[in-house]
C-alpha cells in the first residue's frame, strides 16, 4: 500500500513537472500524434497498391498495429524510468536510489512517467477501434479479457526489454544500442503478420524475445485466424502469459546485475 | 556503530571499443585489468564519534564510503554498520543512516526544498510530527527559510548543501556520512555546516563520518582521522598525536641585517634563500631551537626571526608522499591511542 500511494505521489509530480511548460507540452501531444498517423498511413498506402499481405487485410493489419502500438507507448510511458537509465547512471543517481530504503527496481520504474506518450497511444487506440469497426469480431467476456490481458502480457515485455537496456549499463555504462532493435524494430515487425517473415526469424521472436506471443498470436485467436494458420490453439491461448514470464526474468537479471554495480566517478 | 573488517574491493575495468560494433564486441569480450580501490582496511567507529577519513584523490575513501552505505558490494572483508551488513540489509541499513555526497545532490532537481522533504517523508515514513520539529530546528540553524520553495536546480552551492544535509537528517539516522560537504563553498558557508555537523552530533548522539580536502573541517569537526592511502590505512588515531608524530620537524626564518655568503648551521638544511632572508628546517631532536638561535646569533646579525611548525595540510602531504616515513615512526613510538579500536 505504502509503495502504491507513494508510486502515485512520483507520478503526479512527474506530471506536474511536465505539465510546466503548458504550450510547448500540449504541441509535442499534437506532434506526436501526427507523426504516428503518418506512420499508419504508410501501410495503408501499401494496401492501397496489394489489397493483401499472407491473408491478412489492411484492417487486420491496422488490428496488429493498434495492438503492438498501445502496448509500446503504454510502456514508454511508465518503463521511461528503465529506458533513460544510462544518464541516471553516468549523473550517479543510481548511487541515490541506493542509499534509500526501496528496492531498486521499484525505485527506477518509479522515478520517470512520459505523460507526453498520452497522444501516441491515443493513436493506436483510434487505430484499433477503427479496424475493429471494420471487421467482425464476434466479441465476449472471453475475447475482452483475452484482449486486456494481452495488452497488459505486452507493456510487461516491452518493460522487459527496457530493463535489459538498463541491467546492460551495470557493465557498459554507455547503454547498448542494440536494445532498441527489439523496441523500437518491434514495433515495426509486430505491425504486420508474423508468417511473413523467415522461420528461423519466427522462431527467434516467439521462444528467444516473445514478441509474436504479445501480439501476432493473441490476433489470430481475436480475428479468428488460428485455424487458417496452422498454430495450436491452446498455444495461441497461452501465448500473452509469456510476456509476463519475459518481465520476471529481466527482473531477476536486473537483480543479478545490481550485485555488480560498479558506481562511478568518486 | 560500525565495524570495518579487512574490507577490500576491486574493480574491474573493461577495455572499452568506440563505435556500433565495438559496442557489440564489448558484449563479450572480457578484456580488463583489476584495479585495488580498497585493500584490506580495518576500523571500528563507536557511537557519537565524529571520524575525519582522509586520503588525496583516488586513495580509496569515496568507495570505503559506498561500501558502508550499500551503495557497492564489497570484494571481500566484513562491514557492519548499526548491525546491519549495508549491502546485504541495504535498505534497513537505509532507514538508519543518512548520506551526502557534496559533489551531487541526492534531492530532485526539479523540485522545490520543501516538496523534496515531503517526498522523503513519504519514502522513510517520517512521522508528521517527527518531521515538524526537525524541519523547524533545520530552519532554525540553517536558514532554510530563505529558499524553502525554490526548486533545487535553482540553489546555490551553499544553499543546495544546507538543503542535502538537512534533508540527509530527516528521517533521525545514527549515522551521517558526509563526503566532502564543503568542497567549493565559501568561508562563512563552510563554517555554518560545520556547526550545524557539531550541533547534530552533540545533540543527538549522530556518528559521523566525514571525508574532506578541508583541513579546517577536519580541526574543526574531528578529535579522530584515519588516512588511508593507496587503497591501504596509514593512521588511525588522534588529530593531536598525527600532528606530534609529524611535527618533529620545524621552520626557522631569518631575516639577516646582510647578506651572507656561507649560512649553513650544522644539523639543519636550507629549503630557501632570497636576499636576506633565509629558511631553516631542522628537527628539534638534532638541534633545540634554542641550540640554533644561538648558533645564529653567534655568526651572524639578524632582523628577524620566526619558528613555525608545519601545517597540517602540508603534514600530511608529506604523508602521502612518503608513506614509509610515516610507518617508520609509527613502528619506532607507538602512542596508546594510535592503537585505537
Amino acid at each position: 500500500m505504502h509503495h502504491l500511494s507513494l508510486y502515485f505521489h512520483f507520478v503526479k509530480l512527474r506530471i506536474r513537472s511536465q505539465m510546466e511548460y503548458r504550450l510547448s507540452f500540449l504541441f509535442e501531444l499534437f506532434a506526436q500524434a501526427s507523426i504516428s498517423v503518418m506512420d499508419f498511413f504508410m501501410i495503408a498506402l501499401l494496401f492501397n497498391r496489394f489489397k493483401q499481405l499472407a491473408g491478412w487485410s489492411l484492417w487486420e493489419v491496422g488490428f496488429l498495429y493498434g495492438i503492438v502500438g498501445i502496448c509500446f507507448a503504454i510502456a514508454e510511458m511508465v518503463g521511461r524510468g528503465f529506458d533513460v537509465f544510462q544518464r541516471n547512471v553516468v549523473r550517479g543517481g543510481f548511487d541515490t536510489m541506493l542509499v534509500r530504503p526501496l528496492g531498486t527496481f521499484y525505485q527506477v520504474f518509479a522515478h520517470e512517467f512520459l505523460l507526453r506518450r498520452v497522444g501516441r497511444i491515443a493513436q493506436a487506440v483510434v487505430v484499433l477501434l477503427i479496424a475493429n469497426s471494420q471487421l467482425t469480431i464476434a466479441w465476449s467476456f472471453a475475447k475482452v479479457g483475452y484482449l486486456l490481458v494481452t495488452l497488459m502480457s505486452g507493456i510487461c515485455f516491452f518493460i522487459g526489454l527496457f530493463v535489459i537496456g538498463a541491467t546492460s549499463c551495470f557493465w557498459t555504462v554507455q547503454s547498448i544500442e542494440i536494445i532498441n532493435i527489439f523496441t523500437n524494430g518491434g514495433v515495426f515487425m509486430g505491425s504486420y503478420p508474423f508468417s511473413i517473415y523467415r522461420w528461423w526469424f519466427r522462431h527467434f521472436f516467439t521462444f528467444v524475445i516473445p514478441l509474436a506471443c504479445v501480439n501476432y498470436f493473441p490476433s489470430l485467436f481475436l480475428l479468428g485466424k488460428v485455424e487458417s494458420s496452422g498454430v495450436s490453439l491452446i498455444g495461441v491461448q497461452l501465448a500473452p502469459f509469456a510476456g509476463f514470464l519475459f518481465l520476471g526474468i529481466t527482473m531477476l537479471f536486473w537483480r543479478w546485475g545490481v550485485l555488480r554495480y560498479q558506481s562511478t566517478g568518486h | 556503530m560500525i565495524e570495518v573488517d579487512n574490507l577490500s574491493k576491486t574493480f574491474k575495468i573493461y577495455h572499452h571499443r568506440k563505435g556500433f560494433l565495438g559496442s557489440f564486441v564489448n558484449l563479450f569480450s572480457r578484456k580488463h585489468r583489476v584495479i585495488r580501490a580498497v585493500d584490506s582496511v580495518s576500523f571500528t567507529v563507536q557511537r557519537g564519534e565524529i571520524i575525519g577519513y582522509l586520503g588525496p584523490n583516488g586513495a580509496g575513501k569515496s568507495t570505503t564510503i559506498k561500501m558502508l552505505t550499500g551503495i557497492l558490494v564489497p570484494s571481500s572483508g566484513n562491514v557492519t554498520v548499526n548491525g546491519y551488513i549495508p549491502h546485504r540489509q541495504r535498505k534497513e541499513n537505509a532507514k538508519h543512516i543518512g548520506v551526502v555526497f557534496g559533489q551531487r545532490s541526492h534531492l530532485w532537481f526539479d523540485l522545490p526544498v520543501q516538496e523534496s522533504f515531503e517526498l522523503l517523508q513519504h519514502i522513510y515514513r517520517i512521522p508528521q510530527a517527527q518531521y515538524r520539529d526537525n524541519v523547524e530546528m533545520f530552519d532554525e540553524l540553517l536558514n532554510l527559510g530563505d529558499f524553502f520553495q525554490t526548486p533545487v536546480r535553482q540553489l546555490s552551492l551553499g544553499q543546495r548543501m544546507r538543503a542535502d544535509i538537512a534533508a540527509a537528517l530527516l528521517h533521525n539516522p545514527d549515522v551521517l556520512f558526509l563526503d566532502e560537504p564543503t568542497i567549493g563553498l565559501d568561508v562563512v558557508a563552510k563554517a555554518r555546516i560545520r556547526e550545524f555537523i557539531q550541533k547534530i552530533n552533540a545533540e543527538r548522539e549522530v556518528t559521523v563520518v566525514l571525508t574532506t580536502h578541508d583541513l579546517d573541517d577536519v580541526e574543526k569537526l574531528c578529535k579522530r582521522v584515519i588516512l588511508i592511502d593507496n587503497a591501504r590505512l596509514c593512521f588511525d588515531g588522534k588529530l593531536a598525536t598525527l600532528r606530534r608524530l609529524l611535527s618533529t620537524e620545524r621552520l626557522l626564518t631569518v631575516d639577516y641585517a646582510e647578506v651572507y655568503t656561507d649560512i649553513n648551521i650544522p644539523d639543519t638544511h636550507v629549503t630557501f634563500q632570497e636576499g636576506t632572508r633565509v629558511q631553516y628546517r631542522f628537527s628539534p631532536e638534532e638541534i633545540s631551537t634554542a641550540d640554533l638561535i644561538g648558533a645564529i646569533l653567534q655568526k651572524f646579525k639578524i632582523v628577524d626571526i620566526s619558528v613555525a611548525e608545519p601545517d597540517i595540510e602540508e603534514l600530511i602531504k608529506t604523508v602521502y608522499e612518503d608513506n614509509l616515513t610515516l610507518e617508520r615512526k609509527l613502528a619506532k613510538s607507538i602512542p596508546p591511542d594510535t592503537q585505537v579500536n
